[in-house]
């Protein structure tokens, strides 16, 4: 890691590194920062990567990552992983994996599916692809491809 | 290993090819007999009506000496007093063996076959699937054609909004050396994602010429005007994708047209004589095709 990233260590927190490079304000959003939240938040975008090219990092401070959540960045980062820092040293190490069932965390674009529908059934997908990624509706079997999965979330 | 006990029929992506075989040979040998269902009873929850697929179910366990329960039409349904799918499945499946579902919303049957234990049939799930009619029809392929796998097969019409014609395309990547020919106006082609599945599956063209030289099957589906935004344009379509004894003359005397019913007028009522003309079987043949599935997901065998 560069010497920029380094000043910017944590006490406590989470580190996620190895984003793909551009994702990073996706995965914010994921993690719900915008204006108002309270932490401190670094990110860097396009840092030189031995591993993948290319990456984007993300580092908050006293925040701490639910395996839910790590889930939503596995599809819109699918190498990235996920540290947790406890007193500046790694207390645990994720990385993301887009498991092959999806339950209640991308909403189906199909209006006329029964996930849409008063009913309030809890979506379902599953992967049917991981590279660019592409998921089918457990209900309605449509498809969601690449891109708009992030709109989704 | 082939179970059929207590499975459910939701999505034709569920069966494999040795599946649909067996369903196939089971409606051949299928005859009227009053014990062999005795006593069971079907709950046909139509949440739309469909008063065909519907009539089509009864006469099935008729046959095979059950009975139904049921409703058609949401008025009449647990949907006019708010209560949930799930807590209709969970209510009716008290009263009945085997529940036949359709309803507007897609993936519908999918979550009643999740709620229930008994097994549940999908008999339409909005435009999703409707995999009893897919059997139906690979039922009368093979019934005319003495096989399935070989085929030169086109669908002609709407393939963008029809139902039929996805899923049976879908049933026919199950089957090796299948050629389909998609004859649509460019503006009812088949839907990408569709065409994704059957690439390097079986081997298909697109024309929007209405040719149907060397076709052993003709699926014709209705083109319906609600598709078009201006009404020349839907005449013209509808005037080019008709089938009439001029267009029938390009047909191999051996090849079988097929649609879904009902039509409307793209199939000429002269075609109805062509010993091509198969389409009164279809409908015929989707009885002996639900008596087997019937017998199948409660008797096991
Ligand atoms: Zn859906």
């Amino acid at each position: 890691m560069n010497e920029e990233l380094k000043v910017t260590k944590i006490r406590n927190g989470t580190v996620i590194d190895h984003i793909r490079a551009g994702m990073a304000p996706m995965v914010l959003r994921i993690l719900g920062v915008e204006r108002g939240f309270p932490e401190v938040v670094v990110m860097a975008m396009n840092v030189r990567s031995q591993k993948i090219g290319f990456k984007d990092v993300v580092k908050l401070e006293n925040q701490f990552i639910p395996d839910e959540l790590v889930k939503k960045i596995a599809i819109v980062a699918p190498q990235a992983t996920v540290d947790t820092i406890k007193d500046f040293k790694v207390a645990q190490k994720r990385a993301v994996e887009l498991p092959s069932e999806l339950f209640d965390i991308v909403r189906c674009p199909n209006r006329n599916c029964i996930t849409n529908s008063a009913e309030r059934v809890p979506s379902h997908f599953t992967v049917e692809r991981r590279e660019s990624v592409c998921l089918r509706c457990h209900y309605c079997e449509g498809l969601v491809e690449g891109e708009s999965v992030e709109n989704l979330l | 290993m082939l179970r059929w006990q207590g499975r459910d029929v939701i999505s034709i992506r569920d069966f494999t090819r040795e599946e649909i075989e067996s369903v196939i040979a089971k409606a051949k040998k299928m005859c009227a007999d009053h014990e062999l269902l005795r006593g069971t009873v079907l709950a046909s929850l139509f949440f739309e009506p469909s008063t065909r697929t519907q009539f089509s179910f009864n006469t099935a366990i008729q046959r095979l000496g059950g009975s139904v329960i049921g409703f058609a039409g949401s008025e009449s349904s647990s949907i006019a007093k708010g209560e949930t799918l799930r807590d209709t499945i969970k209510v009716v499946e008290k009263y009945a063996d085997l529940i036949v579902i359709r309803h507007p919303l897609e993936g519908s049957a999918r979550l009643a076959a999740d709620v229930a234990s008994i097994p549940v049939i999908n008999a339409g799930d909005g435009a999703n699937q409707h995999p009893t009619q897919t059997f139906t029809d690979l039922y009368t392929i093979e019934k005319f054609q003495k096989k399935i796998e070989g085929l030169s097969i086109g669908m002609l019409g709407d393939l963008k909004f029809g139902r039929t014609v996805h899923s049976l395309a879908m049933a026919l990547t199950r089957f090796e050396h299948i050629k389909l020919r998609l004859i649509s106006p460019p503006n009812l082609r088949m839907p990408v994602p569709i065409l994704h599945e059957l690439e390097n599956v079986l081997t298909y063209s697109e024309t929007e010429q209405l040719d149907l030289r060397g076709l052993d099957i003709v699926y014709v589906t209705r083109i319906q005007r609600e598709r078009f935004a201006d009404i020349e344009e839907y005449e013209k379509v509808r005037g080019t994708y008709v089938l009439d004894r001029k267009s029938c003359e390009q047909l191999k005397p051996t090849a079988t047209i097929l649609h879904p019913l009902p039509r409307v007028n793209e199939i000429a009522p002269e075609v109805d004589q062509l010993p091509q003309a198969k389409y009164f079987d279809q409908v015929q043949n989707g009885v002996p095709v639900r008596m087997a599935l019937l017998t199948l997901l409660l008797r096991g065998e």
